[in-house]
């Protein structure tokens, strides 16, 4: 159908392209529950919340829970773990965003911004690296807060050796964020509720 | 593919048979006929292997999908149900789990004939691409079989590679919430990748049909690289080739079953006899050894998304090898400068893949980036400038020429 069999534009013409199109489209539409059908599932968006009381976590320990099949690290951080946190210089930080679902818009990585205010001794992440997925290990790496030969606070990943600080900013290895603090809400002075 | 055969159907039922599914010609035309050349090495023969590898995997892979189950509560504990209470079922997993070692050792040795010998070059480009797309295709299928099983380093596995993608800029993470089904690896990855596992040979036995089909155009390369020029060239396909083959086959088999049979967790991971734990990584994981040199590129780049690239691109370089090697002669046989970097190329391969296994820490890295540097280097530098600047050996007249002139050299005194 070249424009050499004839010169105007016919009733051909445009039903070729209209069912070319209305083809183009259904194919389109056809498509979409095939792709989509892999996204979350509704069971799987059902759990996307747990509570818990993290009254019995003692100063200096850690606990991982199970969120949306991830772990979440709640650290009931030490008061030199979090005075070296604030020591932190904003231009040594290799991620300059806070990571923090609970807070709106760009906000520096501060310690603050990390936690809630008056609950700074709870550190709540995600406790997968932003590497490549890995879980790193508590109290560990170039950044933990060494007391005689202990290391305290601070994470390591030993997939690829990415290093976080006391408040789980990434600050040496192939990681390119922060650990992400998910969106939490204290239900009590004690309990709180993740997601 | 060649014109009709001569192909004349004897009895009554083959002639008319014949007149409505001419399927006898086309065996006979491009099988039991077809004029290959006669000079053909052993490294010729690992096709033929890889195409018995690739049934040994169907075959052994249908059966023990009639006994595995894709849960994340079951899987684990299925397997181990294969390996203790059905019949057969260790030697069927074995046969498997070692065969899709085997079948990349083939791999691996198939292409860098190609890559030794030009087989790439004009006119067998297509050709080429189509095995490179087999290559993915095969590790795409290897790593979602590995992840089955749930044991610690499957997870971890599917947990690392599924991440690479979220890398991409802006849908990185919608890609990869996409590809599991859910917030991290899970049931509903697991239950998929047991589909595409499925799935994905079958791709493969096409794609090899169409790589079959590619072969059958401009026919074999042969170690001189010199086209056929005539009969004198060229033996029929059976029986010359179907026994050398047959009798590689047979050789390769005893290797493959020599794993199987003394050392059949050699190749694979003791952490895979340990189940999944989504809230603890092991120490130090690492793929399956026919990853690695690809893994240490991964690790070699100090930013998320190069290294991605670098990895990536280290395959992806591969469809532009009919271009970026621009040397007329296609045998290294007679190309004095390329053949010394061909075996560096392969020690730095090899290189790649030793660190690849190591942590990633201290000289290792200062390693993997040089060796990654050279890689990218061999073919983007060293392949372009050897193939204008060298003086290769005078190629023999014709494949007929060359044989018989080696006949001449060692034929002993009457």
């Amino acid at each position: 159908m070249s424009t050499a069999e004839h010169a105007e534009v016919n009733r051909r013409d445009f039903l070729y392209i209209a069912t070319g199109a209305v083809a183009g489209v259904g194919a389109a539409l056809t498509a979409w529950p095939f792709i989509s059908q892999m996204n979350p599932d509704a069971s799987v968006l059902a759990m996307a919340t747990v509570e818990l009381d993290i009254a019995p976590i003692a100063v200096g320990q850690a606990i991982t829970i199970k969120w949306r099949g991830n772990p979440v690290f709640i650290r009931h951080r030490t008061q030199p773990e979090i005075d070296a946190a604030k020591a932190v210089k904003m231009e040594d930080l290799k991620d300059p965003e806070a990571r923090n679902d609970n807070l709106t818009g760009a906000s520096p990585a501060t310690d603050e911004n990390r936690v809630v205010d008056g609950k700074e001794q709870f550190l709540i992440m995600v406790g997968v690296c932003t590497h490549l997925g890995c879980v790193p290990i508590g109290n560990e790496g170039d950044f933990a807060v060494v007391e005689g030969n202990v290391k305290t606070g601070a994470w390591f990943c030993p997939c690829h050796g990415s290093h976080y600080d006391t408040a789980g900013r990434i600050r040496k290895g192939p990681a390119p964020q922060n650990l992400l603090v998910p969106k939490y809400a204290y239900l009590t002075g004690t309990k709180i509720r993740i997601g | 593919m060649g014109g009709p055969s001569n192909y004349q159907p004897k009895s009554a039922f083959a002639k008319w048979f014949h007149e409505r599914l001419p399927v006898m010609d086309l065996v006979k035309g491009q099988v039991l006929d077809f004029p290959t050349p006669k000079n053909l090495n052993y490294w010729w023969t690992f096709g033929g292997i890889l195409s018995v590898m690739l049934t040994v995997q169907i075959l052994t892979g249908i059966v023990l999908s009639m006994h595995y189950t894709a849960s994340v509560n079951s899987a684990f504990a299925s397997v181990e149900h294969i390996m203790r209470n059905v019949n057969y079922g260790w030697l069927l997993r074995y046969l498997h789990s070692n065969g899709g070692s085997m079948f990349f050792v083939a791999a691996y040795i198939h292409i860098f004939r190609g890559m030794y010998y030009g087989s790439y070059k004009a006119p067998r480009e297509v050709l080429w691409m189509i095995g490179v797309l087999i290559y993915l295709v095969m590790m795409a299928t290897a790593f979602m079989g590995y992840v089955l099983p749930w044991g610690q380093m499957s997870f971890w596995g599917a947990k690392v590679i599924t991440n690479l993608f979220s890398a991409i800029p802006f849908f990185g993470q919608a890609i990869t919430t996409w590809l599991w089904g859910g917030f991290t690896v899970d049931d509903p990855t697991l239950n998929r990748f047991f589909s595409l596992h499925y799935l994905l040979p079958f791709v493969l036995a096409a794609l090899v049909g169409l790589h079959i089909w590619a072969l059958h155009v401009p026919g074999n390369n042969n170690p001189t690289g010199v086209s056929v020029k005539g009969s004198q060239d060229t033996v029929p396909f059976h029986p010359y080739y179907t026994m050398k083959d047959a009798f590689a086959i047979a050789v390769f088999l005893v290797v493959f079953m020599a794993f199987v049979s003394f050392a059949p967790n050699y190749l694979g991971h003791p952490l895979n006899y340990v189940e999944a734990n989504p809230l603890v990584t092991p120490p130090h994981i690492v793929p399956e050894w026919y990853y690695l040199p690809f893994y240490a590129i991964l690790r070699a780049i100090p930013d998320k998304l190069g290294g991605v690239v670098a990895m990536f691109g280290s395959i992806l370089v591969l469809f532009a090898l009919p271009w970026l090697d621009t040397s007329r002669v296609r045998s290294g046989t007679y190309r004095p400068i390329f053949k010394q970097f061909f075996w560096i190329f392969v020690i730095v391969c090899i290189g790649l893949g030793y660190l690849g296994s190591k942590p990633p820490e201290g000289a290792y890295v200062i390693w993997s980036r040089i060796l990654t540097a050279y890689y990218f280097i061999h073919f983007l530098v060293i392949l372009p400038l050897i193939g204008l600047l060298e003086s290769p050996k005078p190629l023999p007249p014709s494949i007929s020429d060359d044989v018989l002139a080696k006949a001449k050299s060692v034929a002993p005194a009457e």
